[in-house]
């Protein structure tokens, strides 16, 4: 392995970029660094066994035309299929060729604490030149995926899919199975992203409203929106064009393709891997059936469609009909573009392709407002930052159904006490009701099915199926404008040494309220919890990441039955580097220290 | 033109914040929870929800965590009734403290695996990167010529920060002068500038006039961005003579495209008192009005063309008249707005 990253290092630095002769390269959008390095091969190839060697290198990566730095494991991206058997002990000796520290997080894999690959929480990471090995039993079956998580490496390629295969038999029959692993590629570095994420607000949106654009908003939701300091369009922080959707490392127009026979049953694992980005994943022509979400059986259920939130999984199983050819099209949430796979009986079949449908505007259920104006609604003052009397009175428009004018966006009173309030919390949600049965945004009016967590039920029994003792309220808080987010208010960096604290064993409720107008998809690691999704406590669907929508709440139980510290973060990975993340501290059976 | 009275509006507005010294009888800070009774009310207010599901939820099983608060733990209604907890899957509705055996303190459970000293830089720069950091940007917001009757001249207007979200340096640079003569105005400030609500920074730092009259100042100031958009920026200034002056800038962008943006500015400049040396007037000293229409080739670069107006007012005019100036002139100007 090392001896061929070294011989096609040779080829380093024969890619050139192109470049503008006219704008100075600091104005063009790119970063300034160089894209040297060998380059990274796409797709993936099978590693398995009980000592599995991965090296972590940097290289080139080369997208459709477009090329950028990358980092790959096992010299691809995505990494190398890791395929392990429920019941099997694995080493796993991960070297590192880069200049600075990495690691890898087994995501959604049950692990002792100290093998779960956070630095800063869980180990001291993977110093350079190093090679550290991970050793643990595998105690589960399923599928997942692993990625860095050190700087901002996972955008960068630092990731691949890892399945585990059952000790008994598999749920279901199936005659093919095959990985689909959505992520995302950009040229620039991913610290050009955060830079900007921080510094140009809205800088990656291309879908920013303006005089001329074609959404179906009245001049006075316009003005409300402004009037709120917030984005509509806001769908996505980061998105094509800046991105191009992968499928297996592959870009939409470079053909990955899945062959099969016709009244074959073929099962497809959706991995989404990407860094920002939720899709919104169909094949025209065939109904999908969910068969796990997370790694973890469920009960089968049809659907036409749905929305795979960054770091989850579902596991589907599909019976191509007559054609020769499906498409499978997964459609960034935003609608900016799509990654892309085809069905194909043999190869090079094509199916037609369906457009990119509208661009989805966030709405006023999006901001927490789920029920209509009430009298002290309206007669809430303004939130007034710092006393300004904005707009020409609040009351003038008071009658206007869509403005906000009366209404207030921040109103403290409805948060708990121990919630910090500050610059960091730029809006609360007005009444953040449970929205588990909520397709995403983009597919709340479409007309065909889509999966939502209420139709999640797990396949088998839960084991913990006890009252939670407690309830645990966590807020999900930020500032669109200064690009921070936290919980309850407080960045990572200002309570990297406050933990949730779980006791030993103890069976908590955790609500998670999301006061921002994003979709945050939230994860725990270590633990399994359950989706309070109205199914009984022995069939809540197990899950390790849960999308809280926008304005709205979710709750899921939790077992704390796996001692150790653990990282608990927003997945999409410029919100958890700008601080919506937290330690989880479970204490151990042998009681608190 | 609907934005000008917005302009004139947040002017207003701004003007109250921008002398806070002086009397301000609104009250209008942002803990005063004054006009607003559910200010009053605890925490989750959840009654109202019945009042209407959310239009956007498309399956309405979905809608609602009602119950949590006025029904009690009773699973009434068809189990696909709610979300909520209460039904087939109880649990408790209040958020308790954690029990003692949760344990207190810092997560340190890799120390005992790996060692403190192991861990100390990793937690050091988890720390660093997750939230608090700091980051650089500069801004020519204005580097323009400025095309008038008789004698053309310059402008520039930089700002720059570096710092976290929250805790920033700034520096703000600003100067004019004719082509072909000695520079007019020049001015560059260096700033402390702190959150003090989502929007709002409140700025305190020197000014330090580098072209005519060499004058110093201490700066405290609000920069943010207001309702409906705007970008303000409003100081008061007090010179080492003892000269109250103040400033107030607010600039508005207007898309017409994705890249065609109509950006309209004003700028009022305030005195306290007369400062003959200066030629400044007590009172309103200037007004600014322009329109500024740039092209974004990149979302960092922008040639603009424009046009704006000044006038100097009152004293300031008779100032500006007695030094055979015209008190109000018109600018067509050609520029260039960047950062990086």
């Amino acid at each position: 392995m090392n001896t061929s990253i070294t011989r096609r290092g040779i080829l380093a630095g024969l890619g050139a970029g192109a470049t503008l002769a006219a704008v100075p390269a600091w104005a063009q959008g790119h970063s300034m660094r160089r894209h040297n390095g060998p380059p990274i091969r796409v797709g993936f190839d099978e590693v398995s066994g009980e000592v599995i060697d991965l090296a972590v290198a940097g290289g080139r990566r080369n997208v459709q035309g477009r090329s950028g730095h990358g980092i790959a494991v096992n010299g691809s991206v995505p990494g190398p299929l890791i395929r392990l058997r429920e019941g099997q002990n694995v080493r796993l000796n991960v070297t590192n060729h880069l200049n600075e520290d990495t690691s890898i997080h087994w995501h959604g894999l049950l692990v002792p604490f100290q093998y779960d690959g956070v630095p800063g929480v869980s180990f001291p990471g993977i110093k350079p030149h190093e090679t550290f090995t991970y050793d643990f039993p595998i105690r589960q079956s399923g599928t997942y995926w692993y990625h860095s998580h050190s700087h901002l490496q996972e955008q960068s390629g630092h990731y691949g899919p890892l399945i585990i295969e059952p000790a008994g038999a598999e749920p279901v029959s199936y005659d093919r199975d095959y990985i689909l692993l959505l992520s995302e590629f950009t040229p620039l570095h991913p610290h050009f992203i955060m830079s900007r994420l921080r510094t140009g607000e809205g800088y990656f949106n291309d879908k920013l409203s303006s005089w001329t654009d074609k959404y179906p908003m009245s001049g006075a939701e316009r003005r409300m929106w402004a009037e709120m300091r917030m984005l509509p369009t806001d769908i996505a922080d980061v998105s094509a064009p800046t991105y191009t959707y992968l499928a297996n490392g592959r870009g939409a127009e470079e053909g990955l393709e899945y062959l099969f026979r016709r009244g074959e049953r073929i099962r497809l694992r959706v991995i989404n891997g990407s860094a920002m980005t939720f899709f919104n994943l169909r094949i025209p022509g065939l109904p999908m059936t969910v068969i796990a979400a997370d790694g973890q059986n469920v009960k089968p259920v049809e659907v036409d469609e749905l929305q795979i939130a960054t770091a989850e999984t579902y596991d589907i199983i599909i019976e191509p009909g007559k054609a020769d050819a499906y498409a499978i099209v997964a459609e960034s949430m935003d609608r900016s573009g799509m990654a892309l796979a085809m069905l194909a009986t043999v190869p090079g079949a094509k199916a037609s392709v369906p457009p990119l449908r509208d661009a989805p505007l966030l709405t006023m259920g999006d901001m927490g407002m789920n029920h209509g104006p009430t009298a002290s609604d309206m007669a809430a003052g303004h939130d007034g930052h710092a006393g300004m009397h904005h707009g020409g009175g609040g009351d003038a428009n008071a009658a206007e159904s869509h403005s906000m004018d009366g209404m207030s966006m921040r109103d403290k009173s409805l948060l708990p006490p121990d919630v910090e309030i500050g610059p960091g919390l730029d809006m609360v949600s007005m009444a953040p009701v449970d929205k588990m049965g909520d397709p995403g945004i983009g597919l709340r009016d479409v007309k065909h099915r889509v999966l939502n967590y209420r139709m999640l039920s797990a396949l088998e029994p839960n084991q913990d199926t006890r009252e939670p003792s407690r309830l645990l309220e966590i807020h999900l808080t930020g500032n669109m404008e200064r690009y921070m987010w936290s919980f309850d208010g407080r960045m990572f960096s200002s309570v990297d040494d406050v933990p949730i604290r779980f006791a030993w064993n103890e069976r908590v409720r955790v609500k998670l309220v999301n006061n921002t107008m994003m979709a945050h998809p939230i994860h725990l690691h270590g633990m399994f919890f359950e989706l309070v999704n109205g199914e009984s406590a022995m069939h809540q669907p197990r899950k390790n990441v849960v999308v809280v929508q926008p304005g709205a709440s979710a709750q899921f139980d939790l077992t704390a039955n796996e001692p150790g510290d653990w990282a608990f973060h927003c997945h999409l990975l410029y919100h958890m580097h700008g601080g919506m993340m937290q330690t989880v501290t479970v204490v151990g059976p042998e009681g608190a220290t | 033109m609907t934005t000008l009275p917005f302009i004139a509006v947040t002017l207003v507005a701004t003007a109250l914040l921008s002398v806070p010294a002086r009397a301000q009888d609104h009250g209008g800070h942002d803990e005063q929870p004054a006009l607003a009774p559910r200010a009053q009310s605890s925490p989750p207010v959840k009654a109202d929800l019945h009042a209407g599901h959310s239009p956007s939820v498309a399956n309405p099983k979905s809608a609602m965590d009602h119950n949590m608060m006025d029904h009690g733990a009773m699973a009434h209604g068809s189990a696909n009734d709610t979300a909520s907890s209460t039904g087939v899957s109880p649990g408790p509705m209040m958020e308790t403290p954690q029990p003692i055996e949760a344990g207190s303190g810092p997560s340190r459970a890799a120390d005992a695996i790996w060692g403190a000293d192991a861990m100390f830089d990793s937690r050091k720069s988890l720390r660093e990167s997750h939230g608090d950091f700091p980051v650089f940007w500069f801004q020519g917001d204005r580097l323009e010529a400025q095309i008038r009757g008789g004698h053309n001249g310059y402008l520039w207007d930089f700002q720059s920060y570096y710092g976290g979200p929250t805790s920033r340096l700034w520096f703000k640079s600003e100067g004019e002068g004719d082509f072909g003569k000695a520079l007019e105005d020049a001015e560059v400030q260096a700033l402390y500038s702190r959150a003090i609500a989502p929007f709002w920074d409140l700025q305190l730092g020197v000014r330090q006039d580098v072209a005519g009259d060499k004058t110093t100042h201490a700066v405290i100031g609000v920069q943010g961005l207001a309702p409906y958009m705007f970008e303000v920026d409003a100081a008061m200034f007090v010179s080492h003579r003892g000269d109250i002056m103040a400033r107030i800038e607010a600039e508005l962008d207007q898309r017409i495209t994705r890249r065609l943006i109509l950006q309209p500015r004003a700028e009022v400049n305030l005195s306290a008192q007369d400062v003959p040396r200066l030629g400044i007037g007590a009172g309103i000293d200037s007004v600014e009005a322009g329109v500024r229409l740039r092209y974004e080739i990149t979302r960092e670069f922008a040639p603009y063309i424009g046009v704006e107006q000044s006038w100097r007012l009152g004293r300031s005019a008779d100032f500006a008249r007695a030094s055979d100036e015209d008190p109000s002139v018109t600018n067509y100007v050609v520029g260039v707005r960047f950062w990086f």
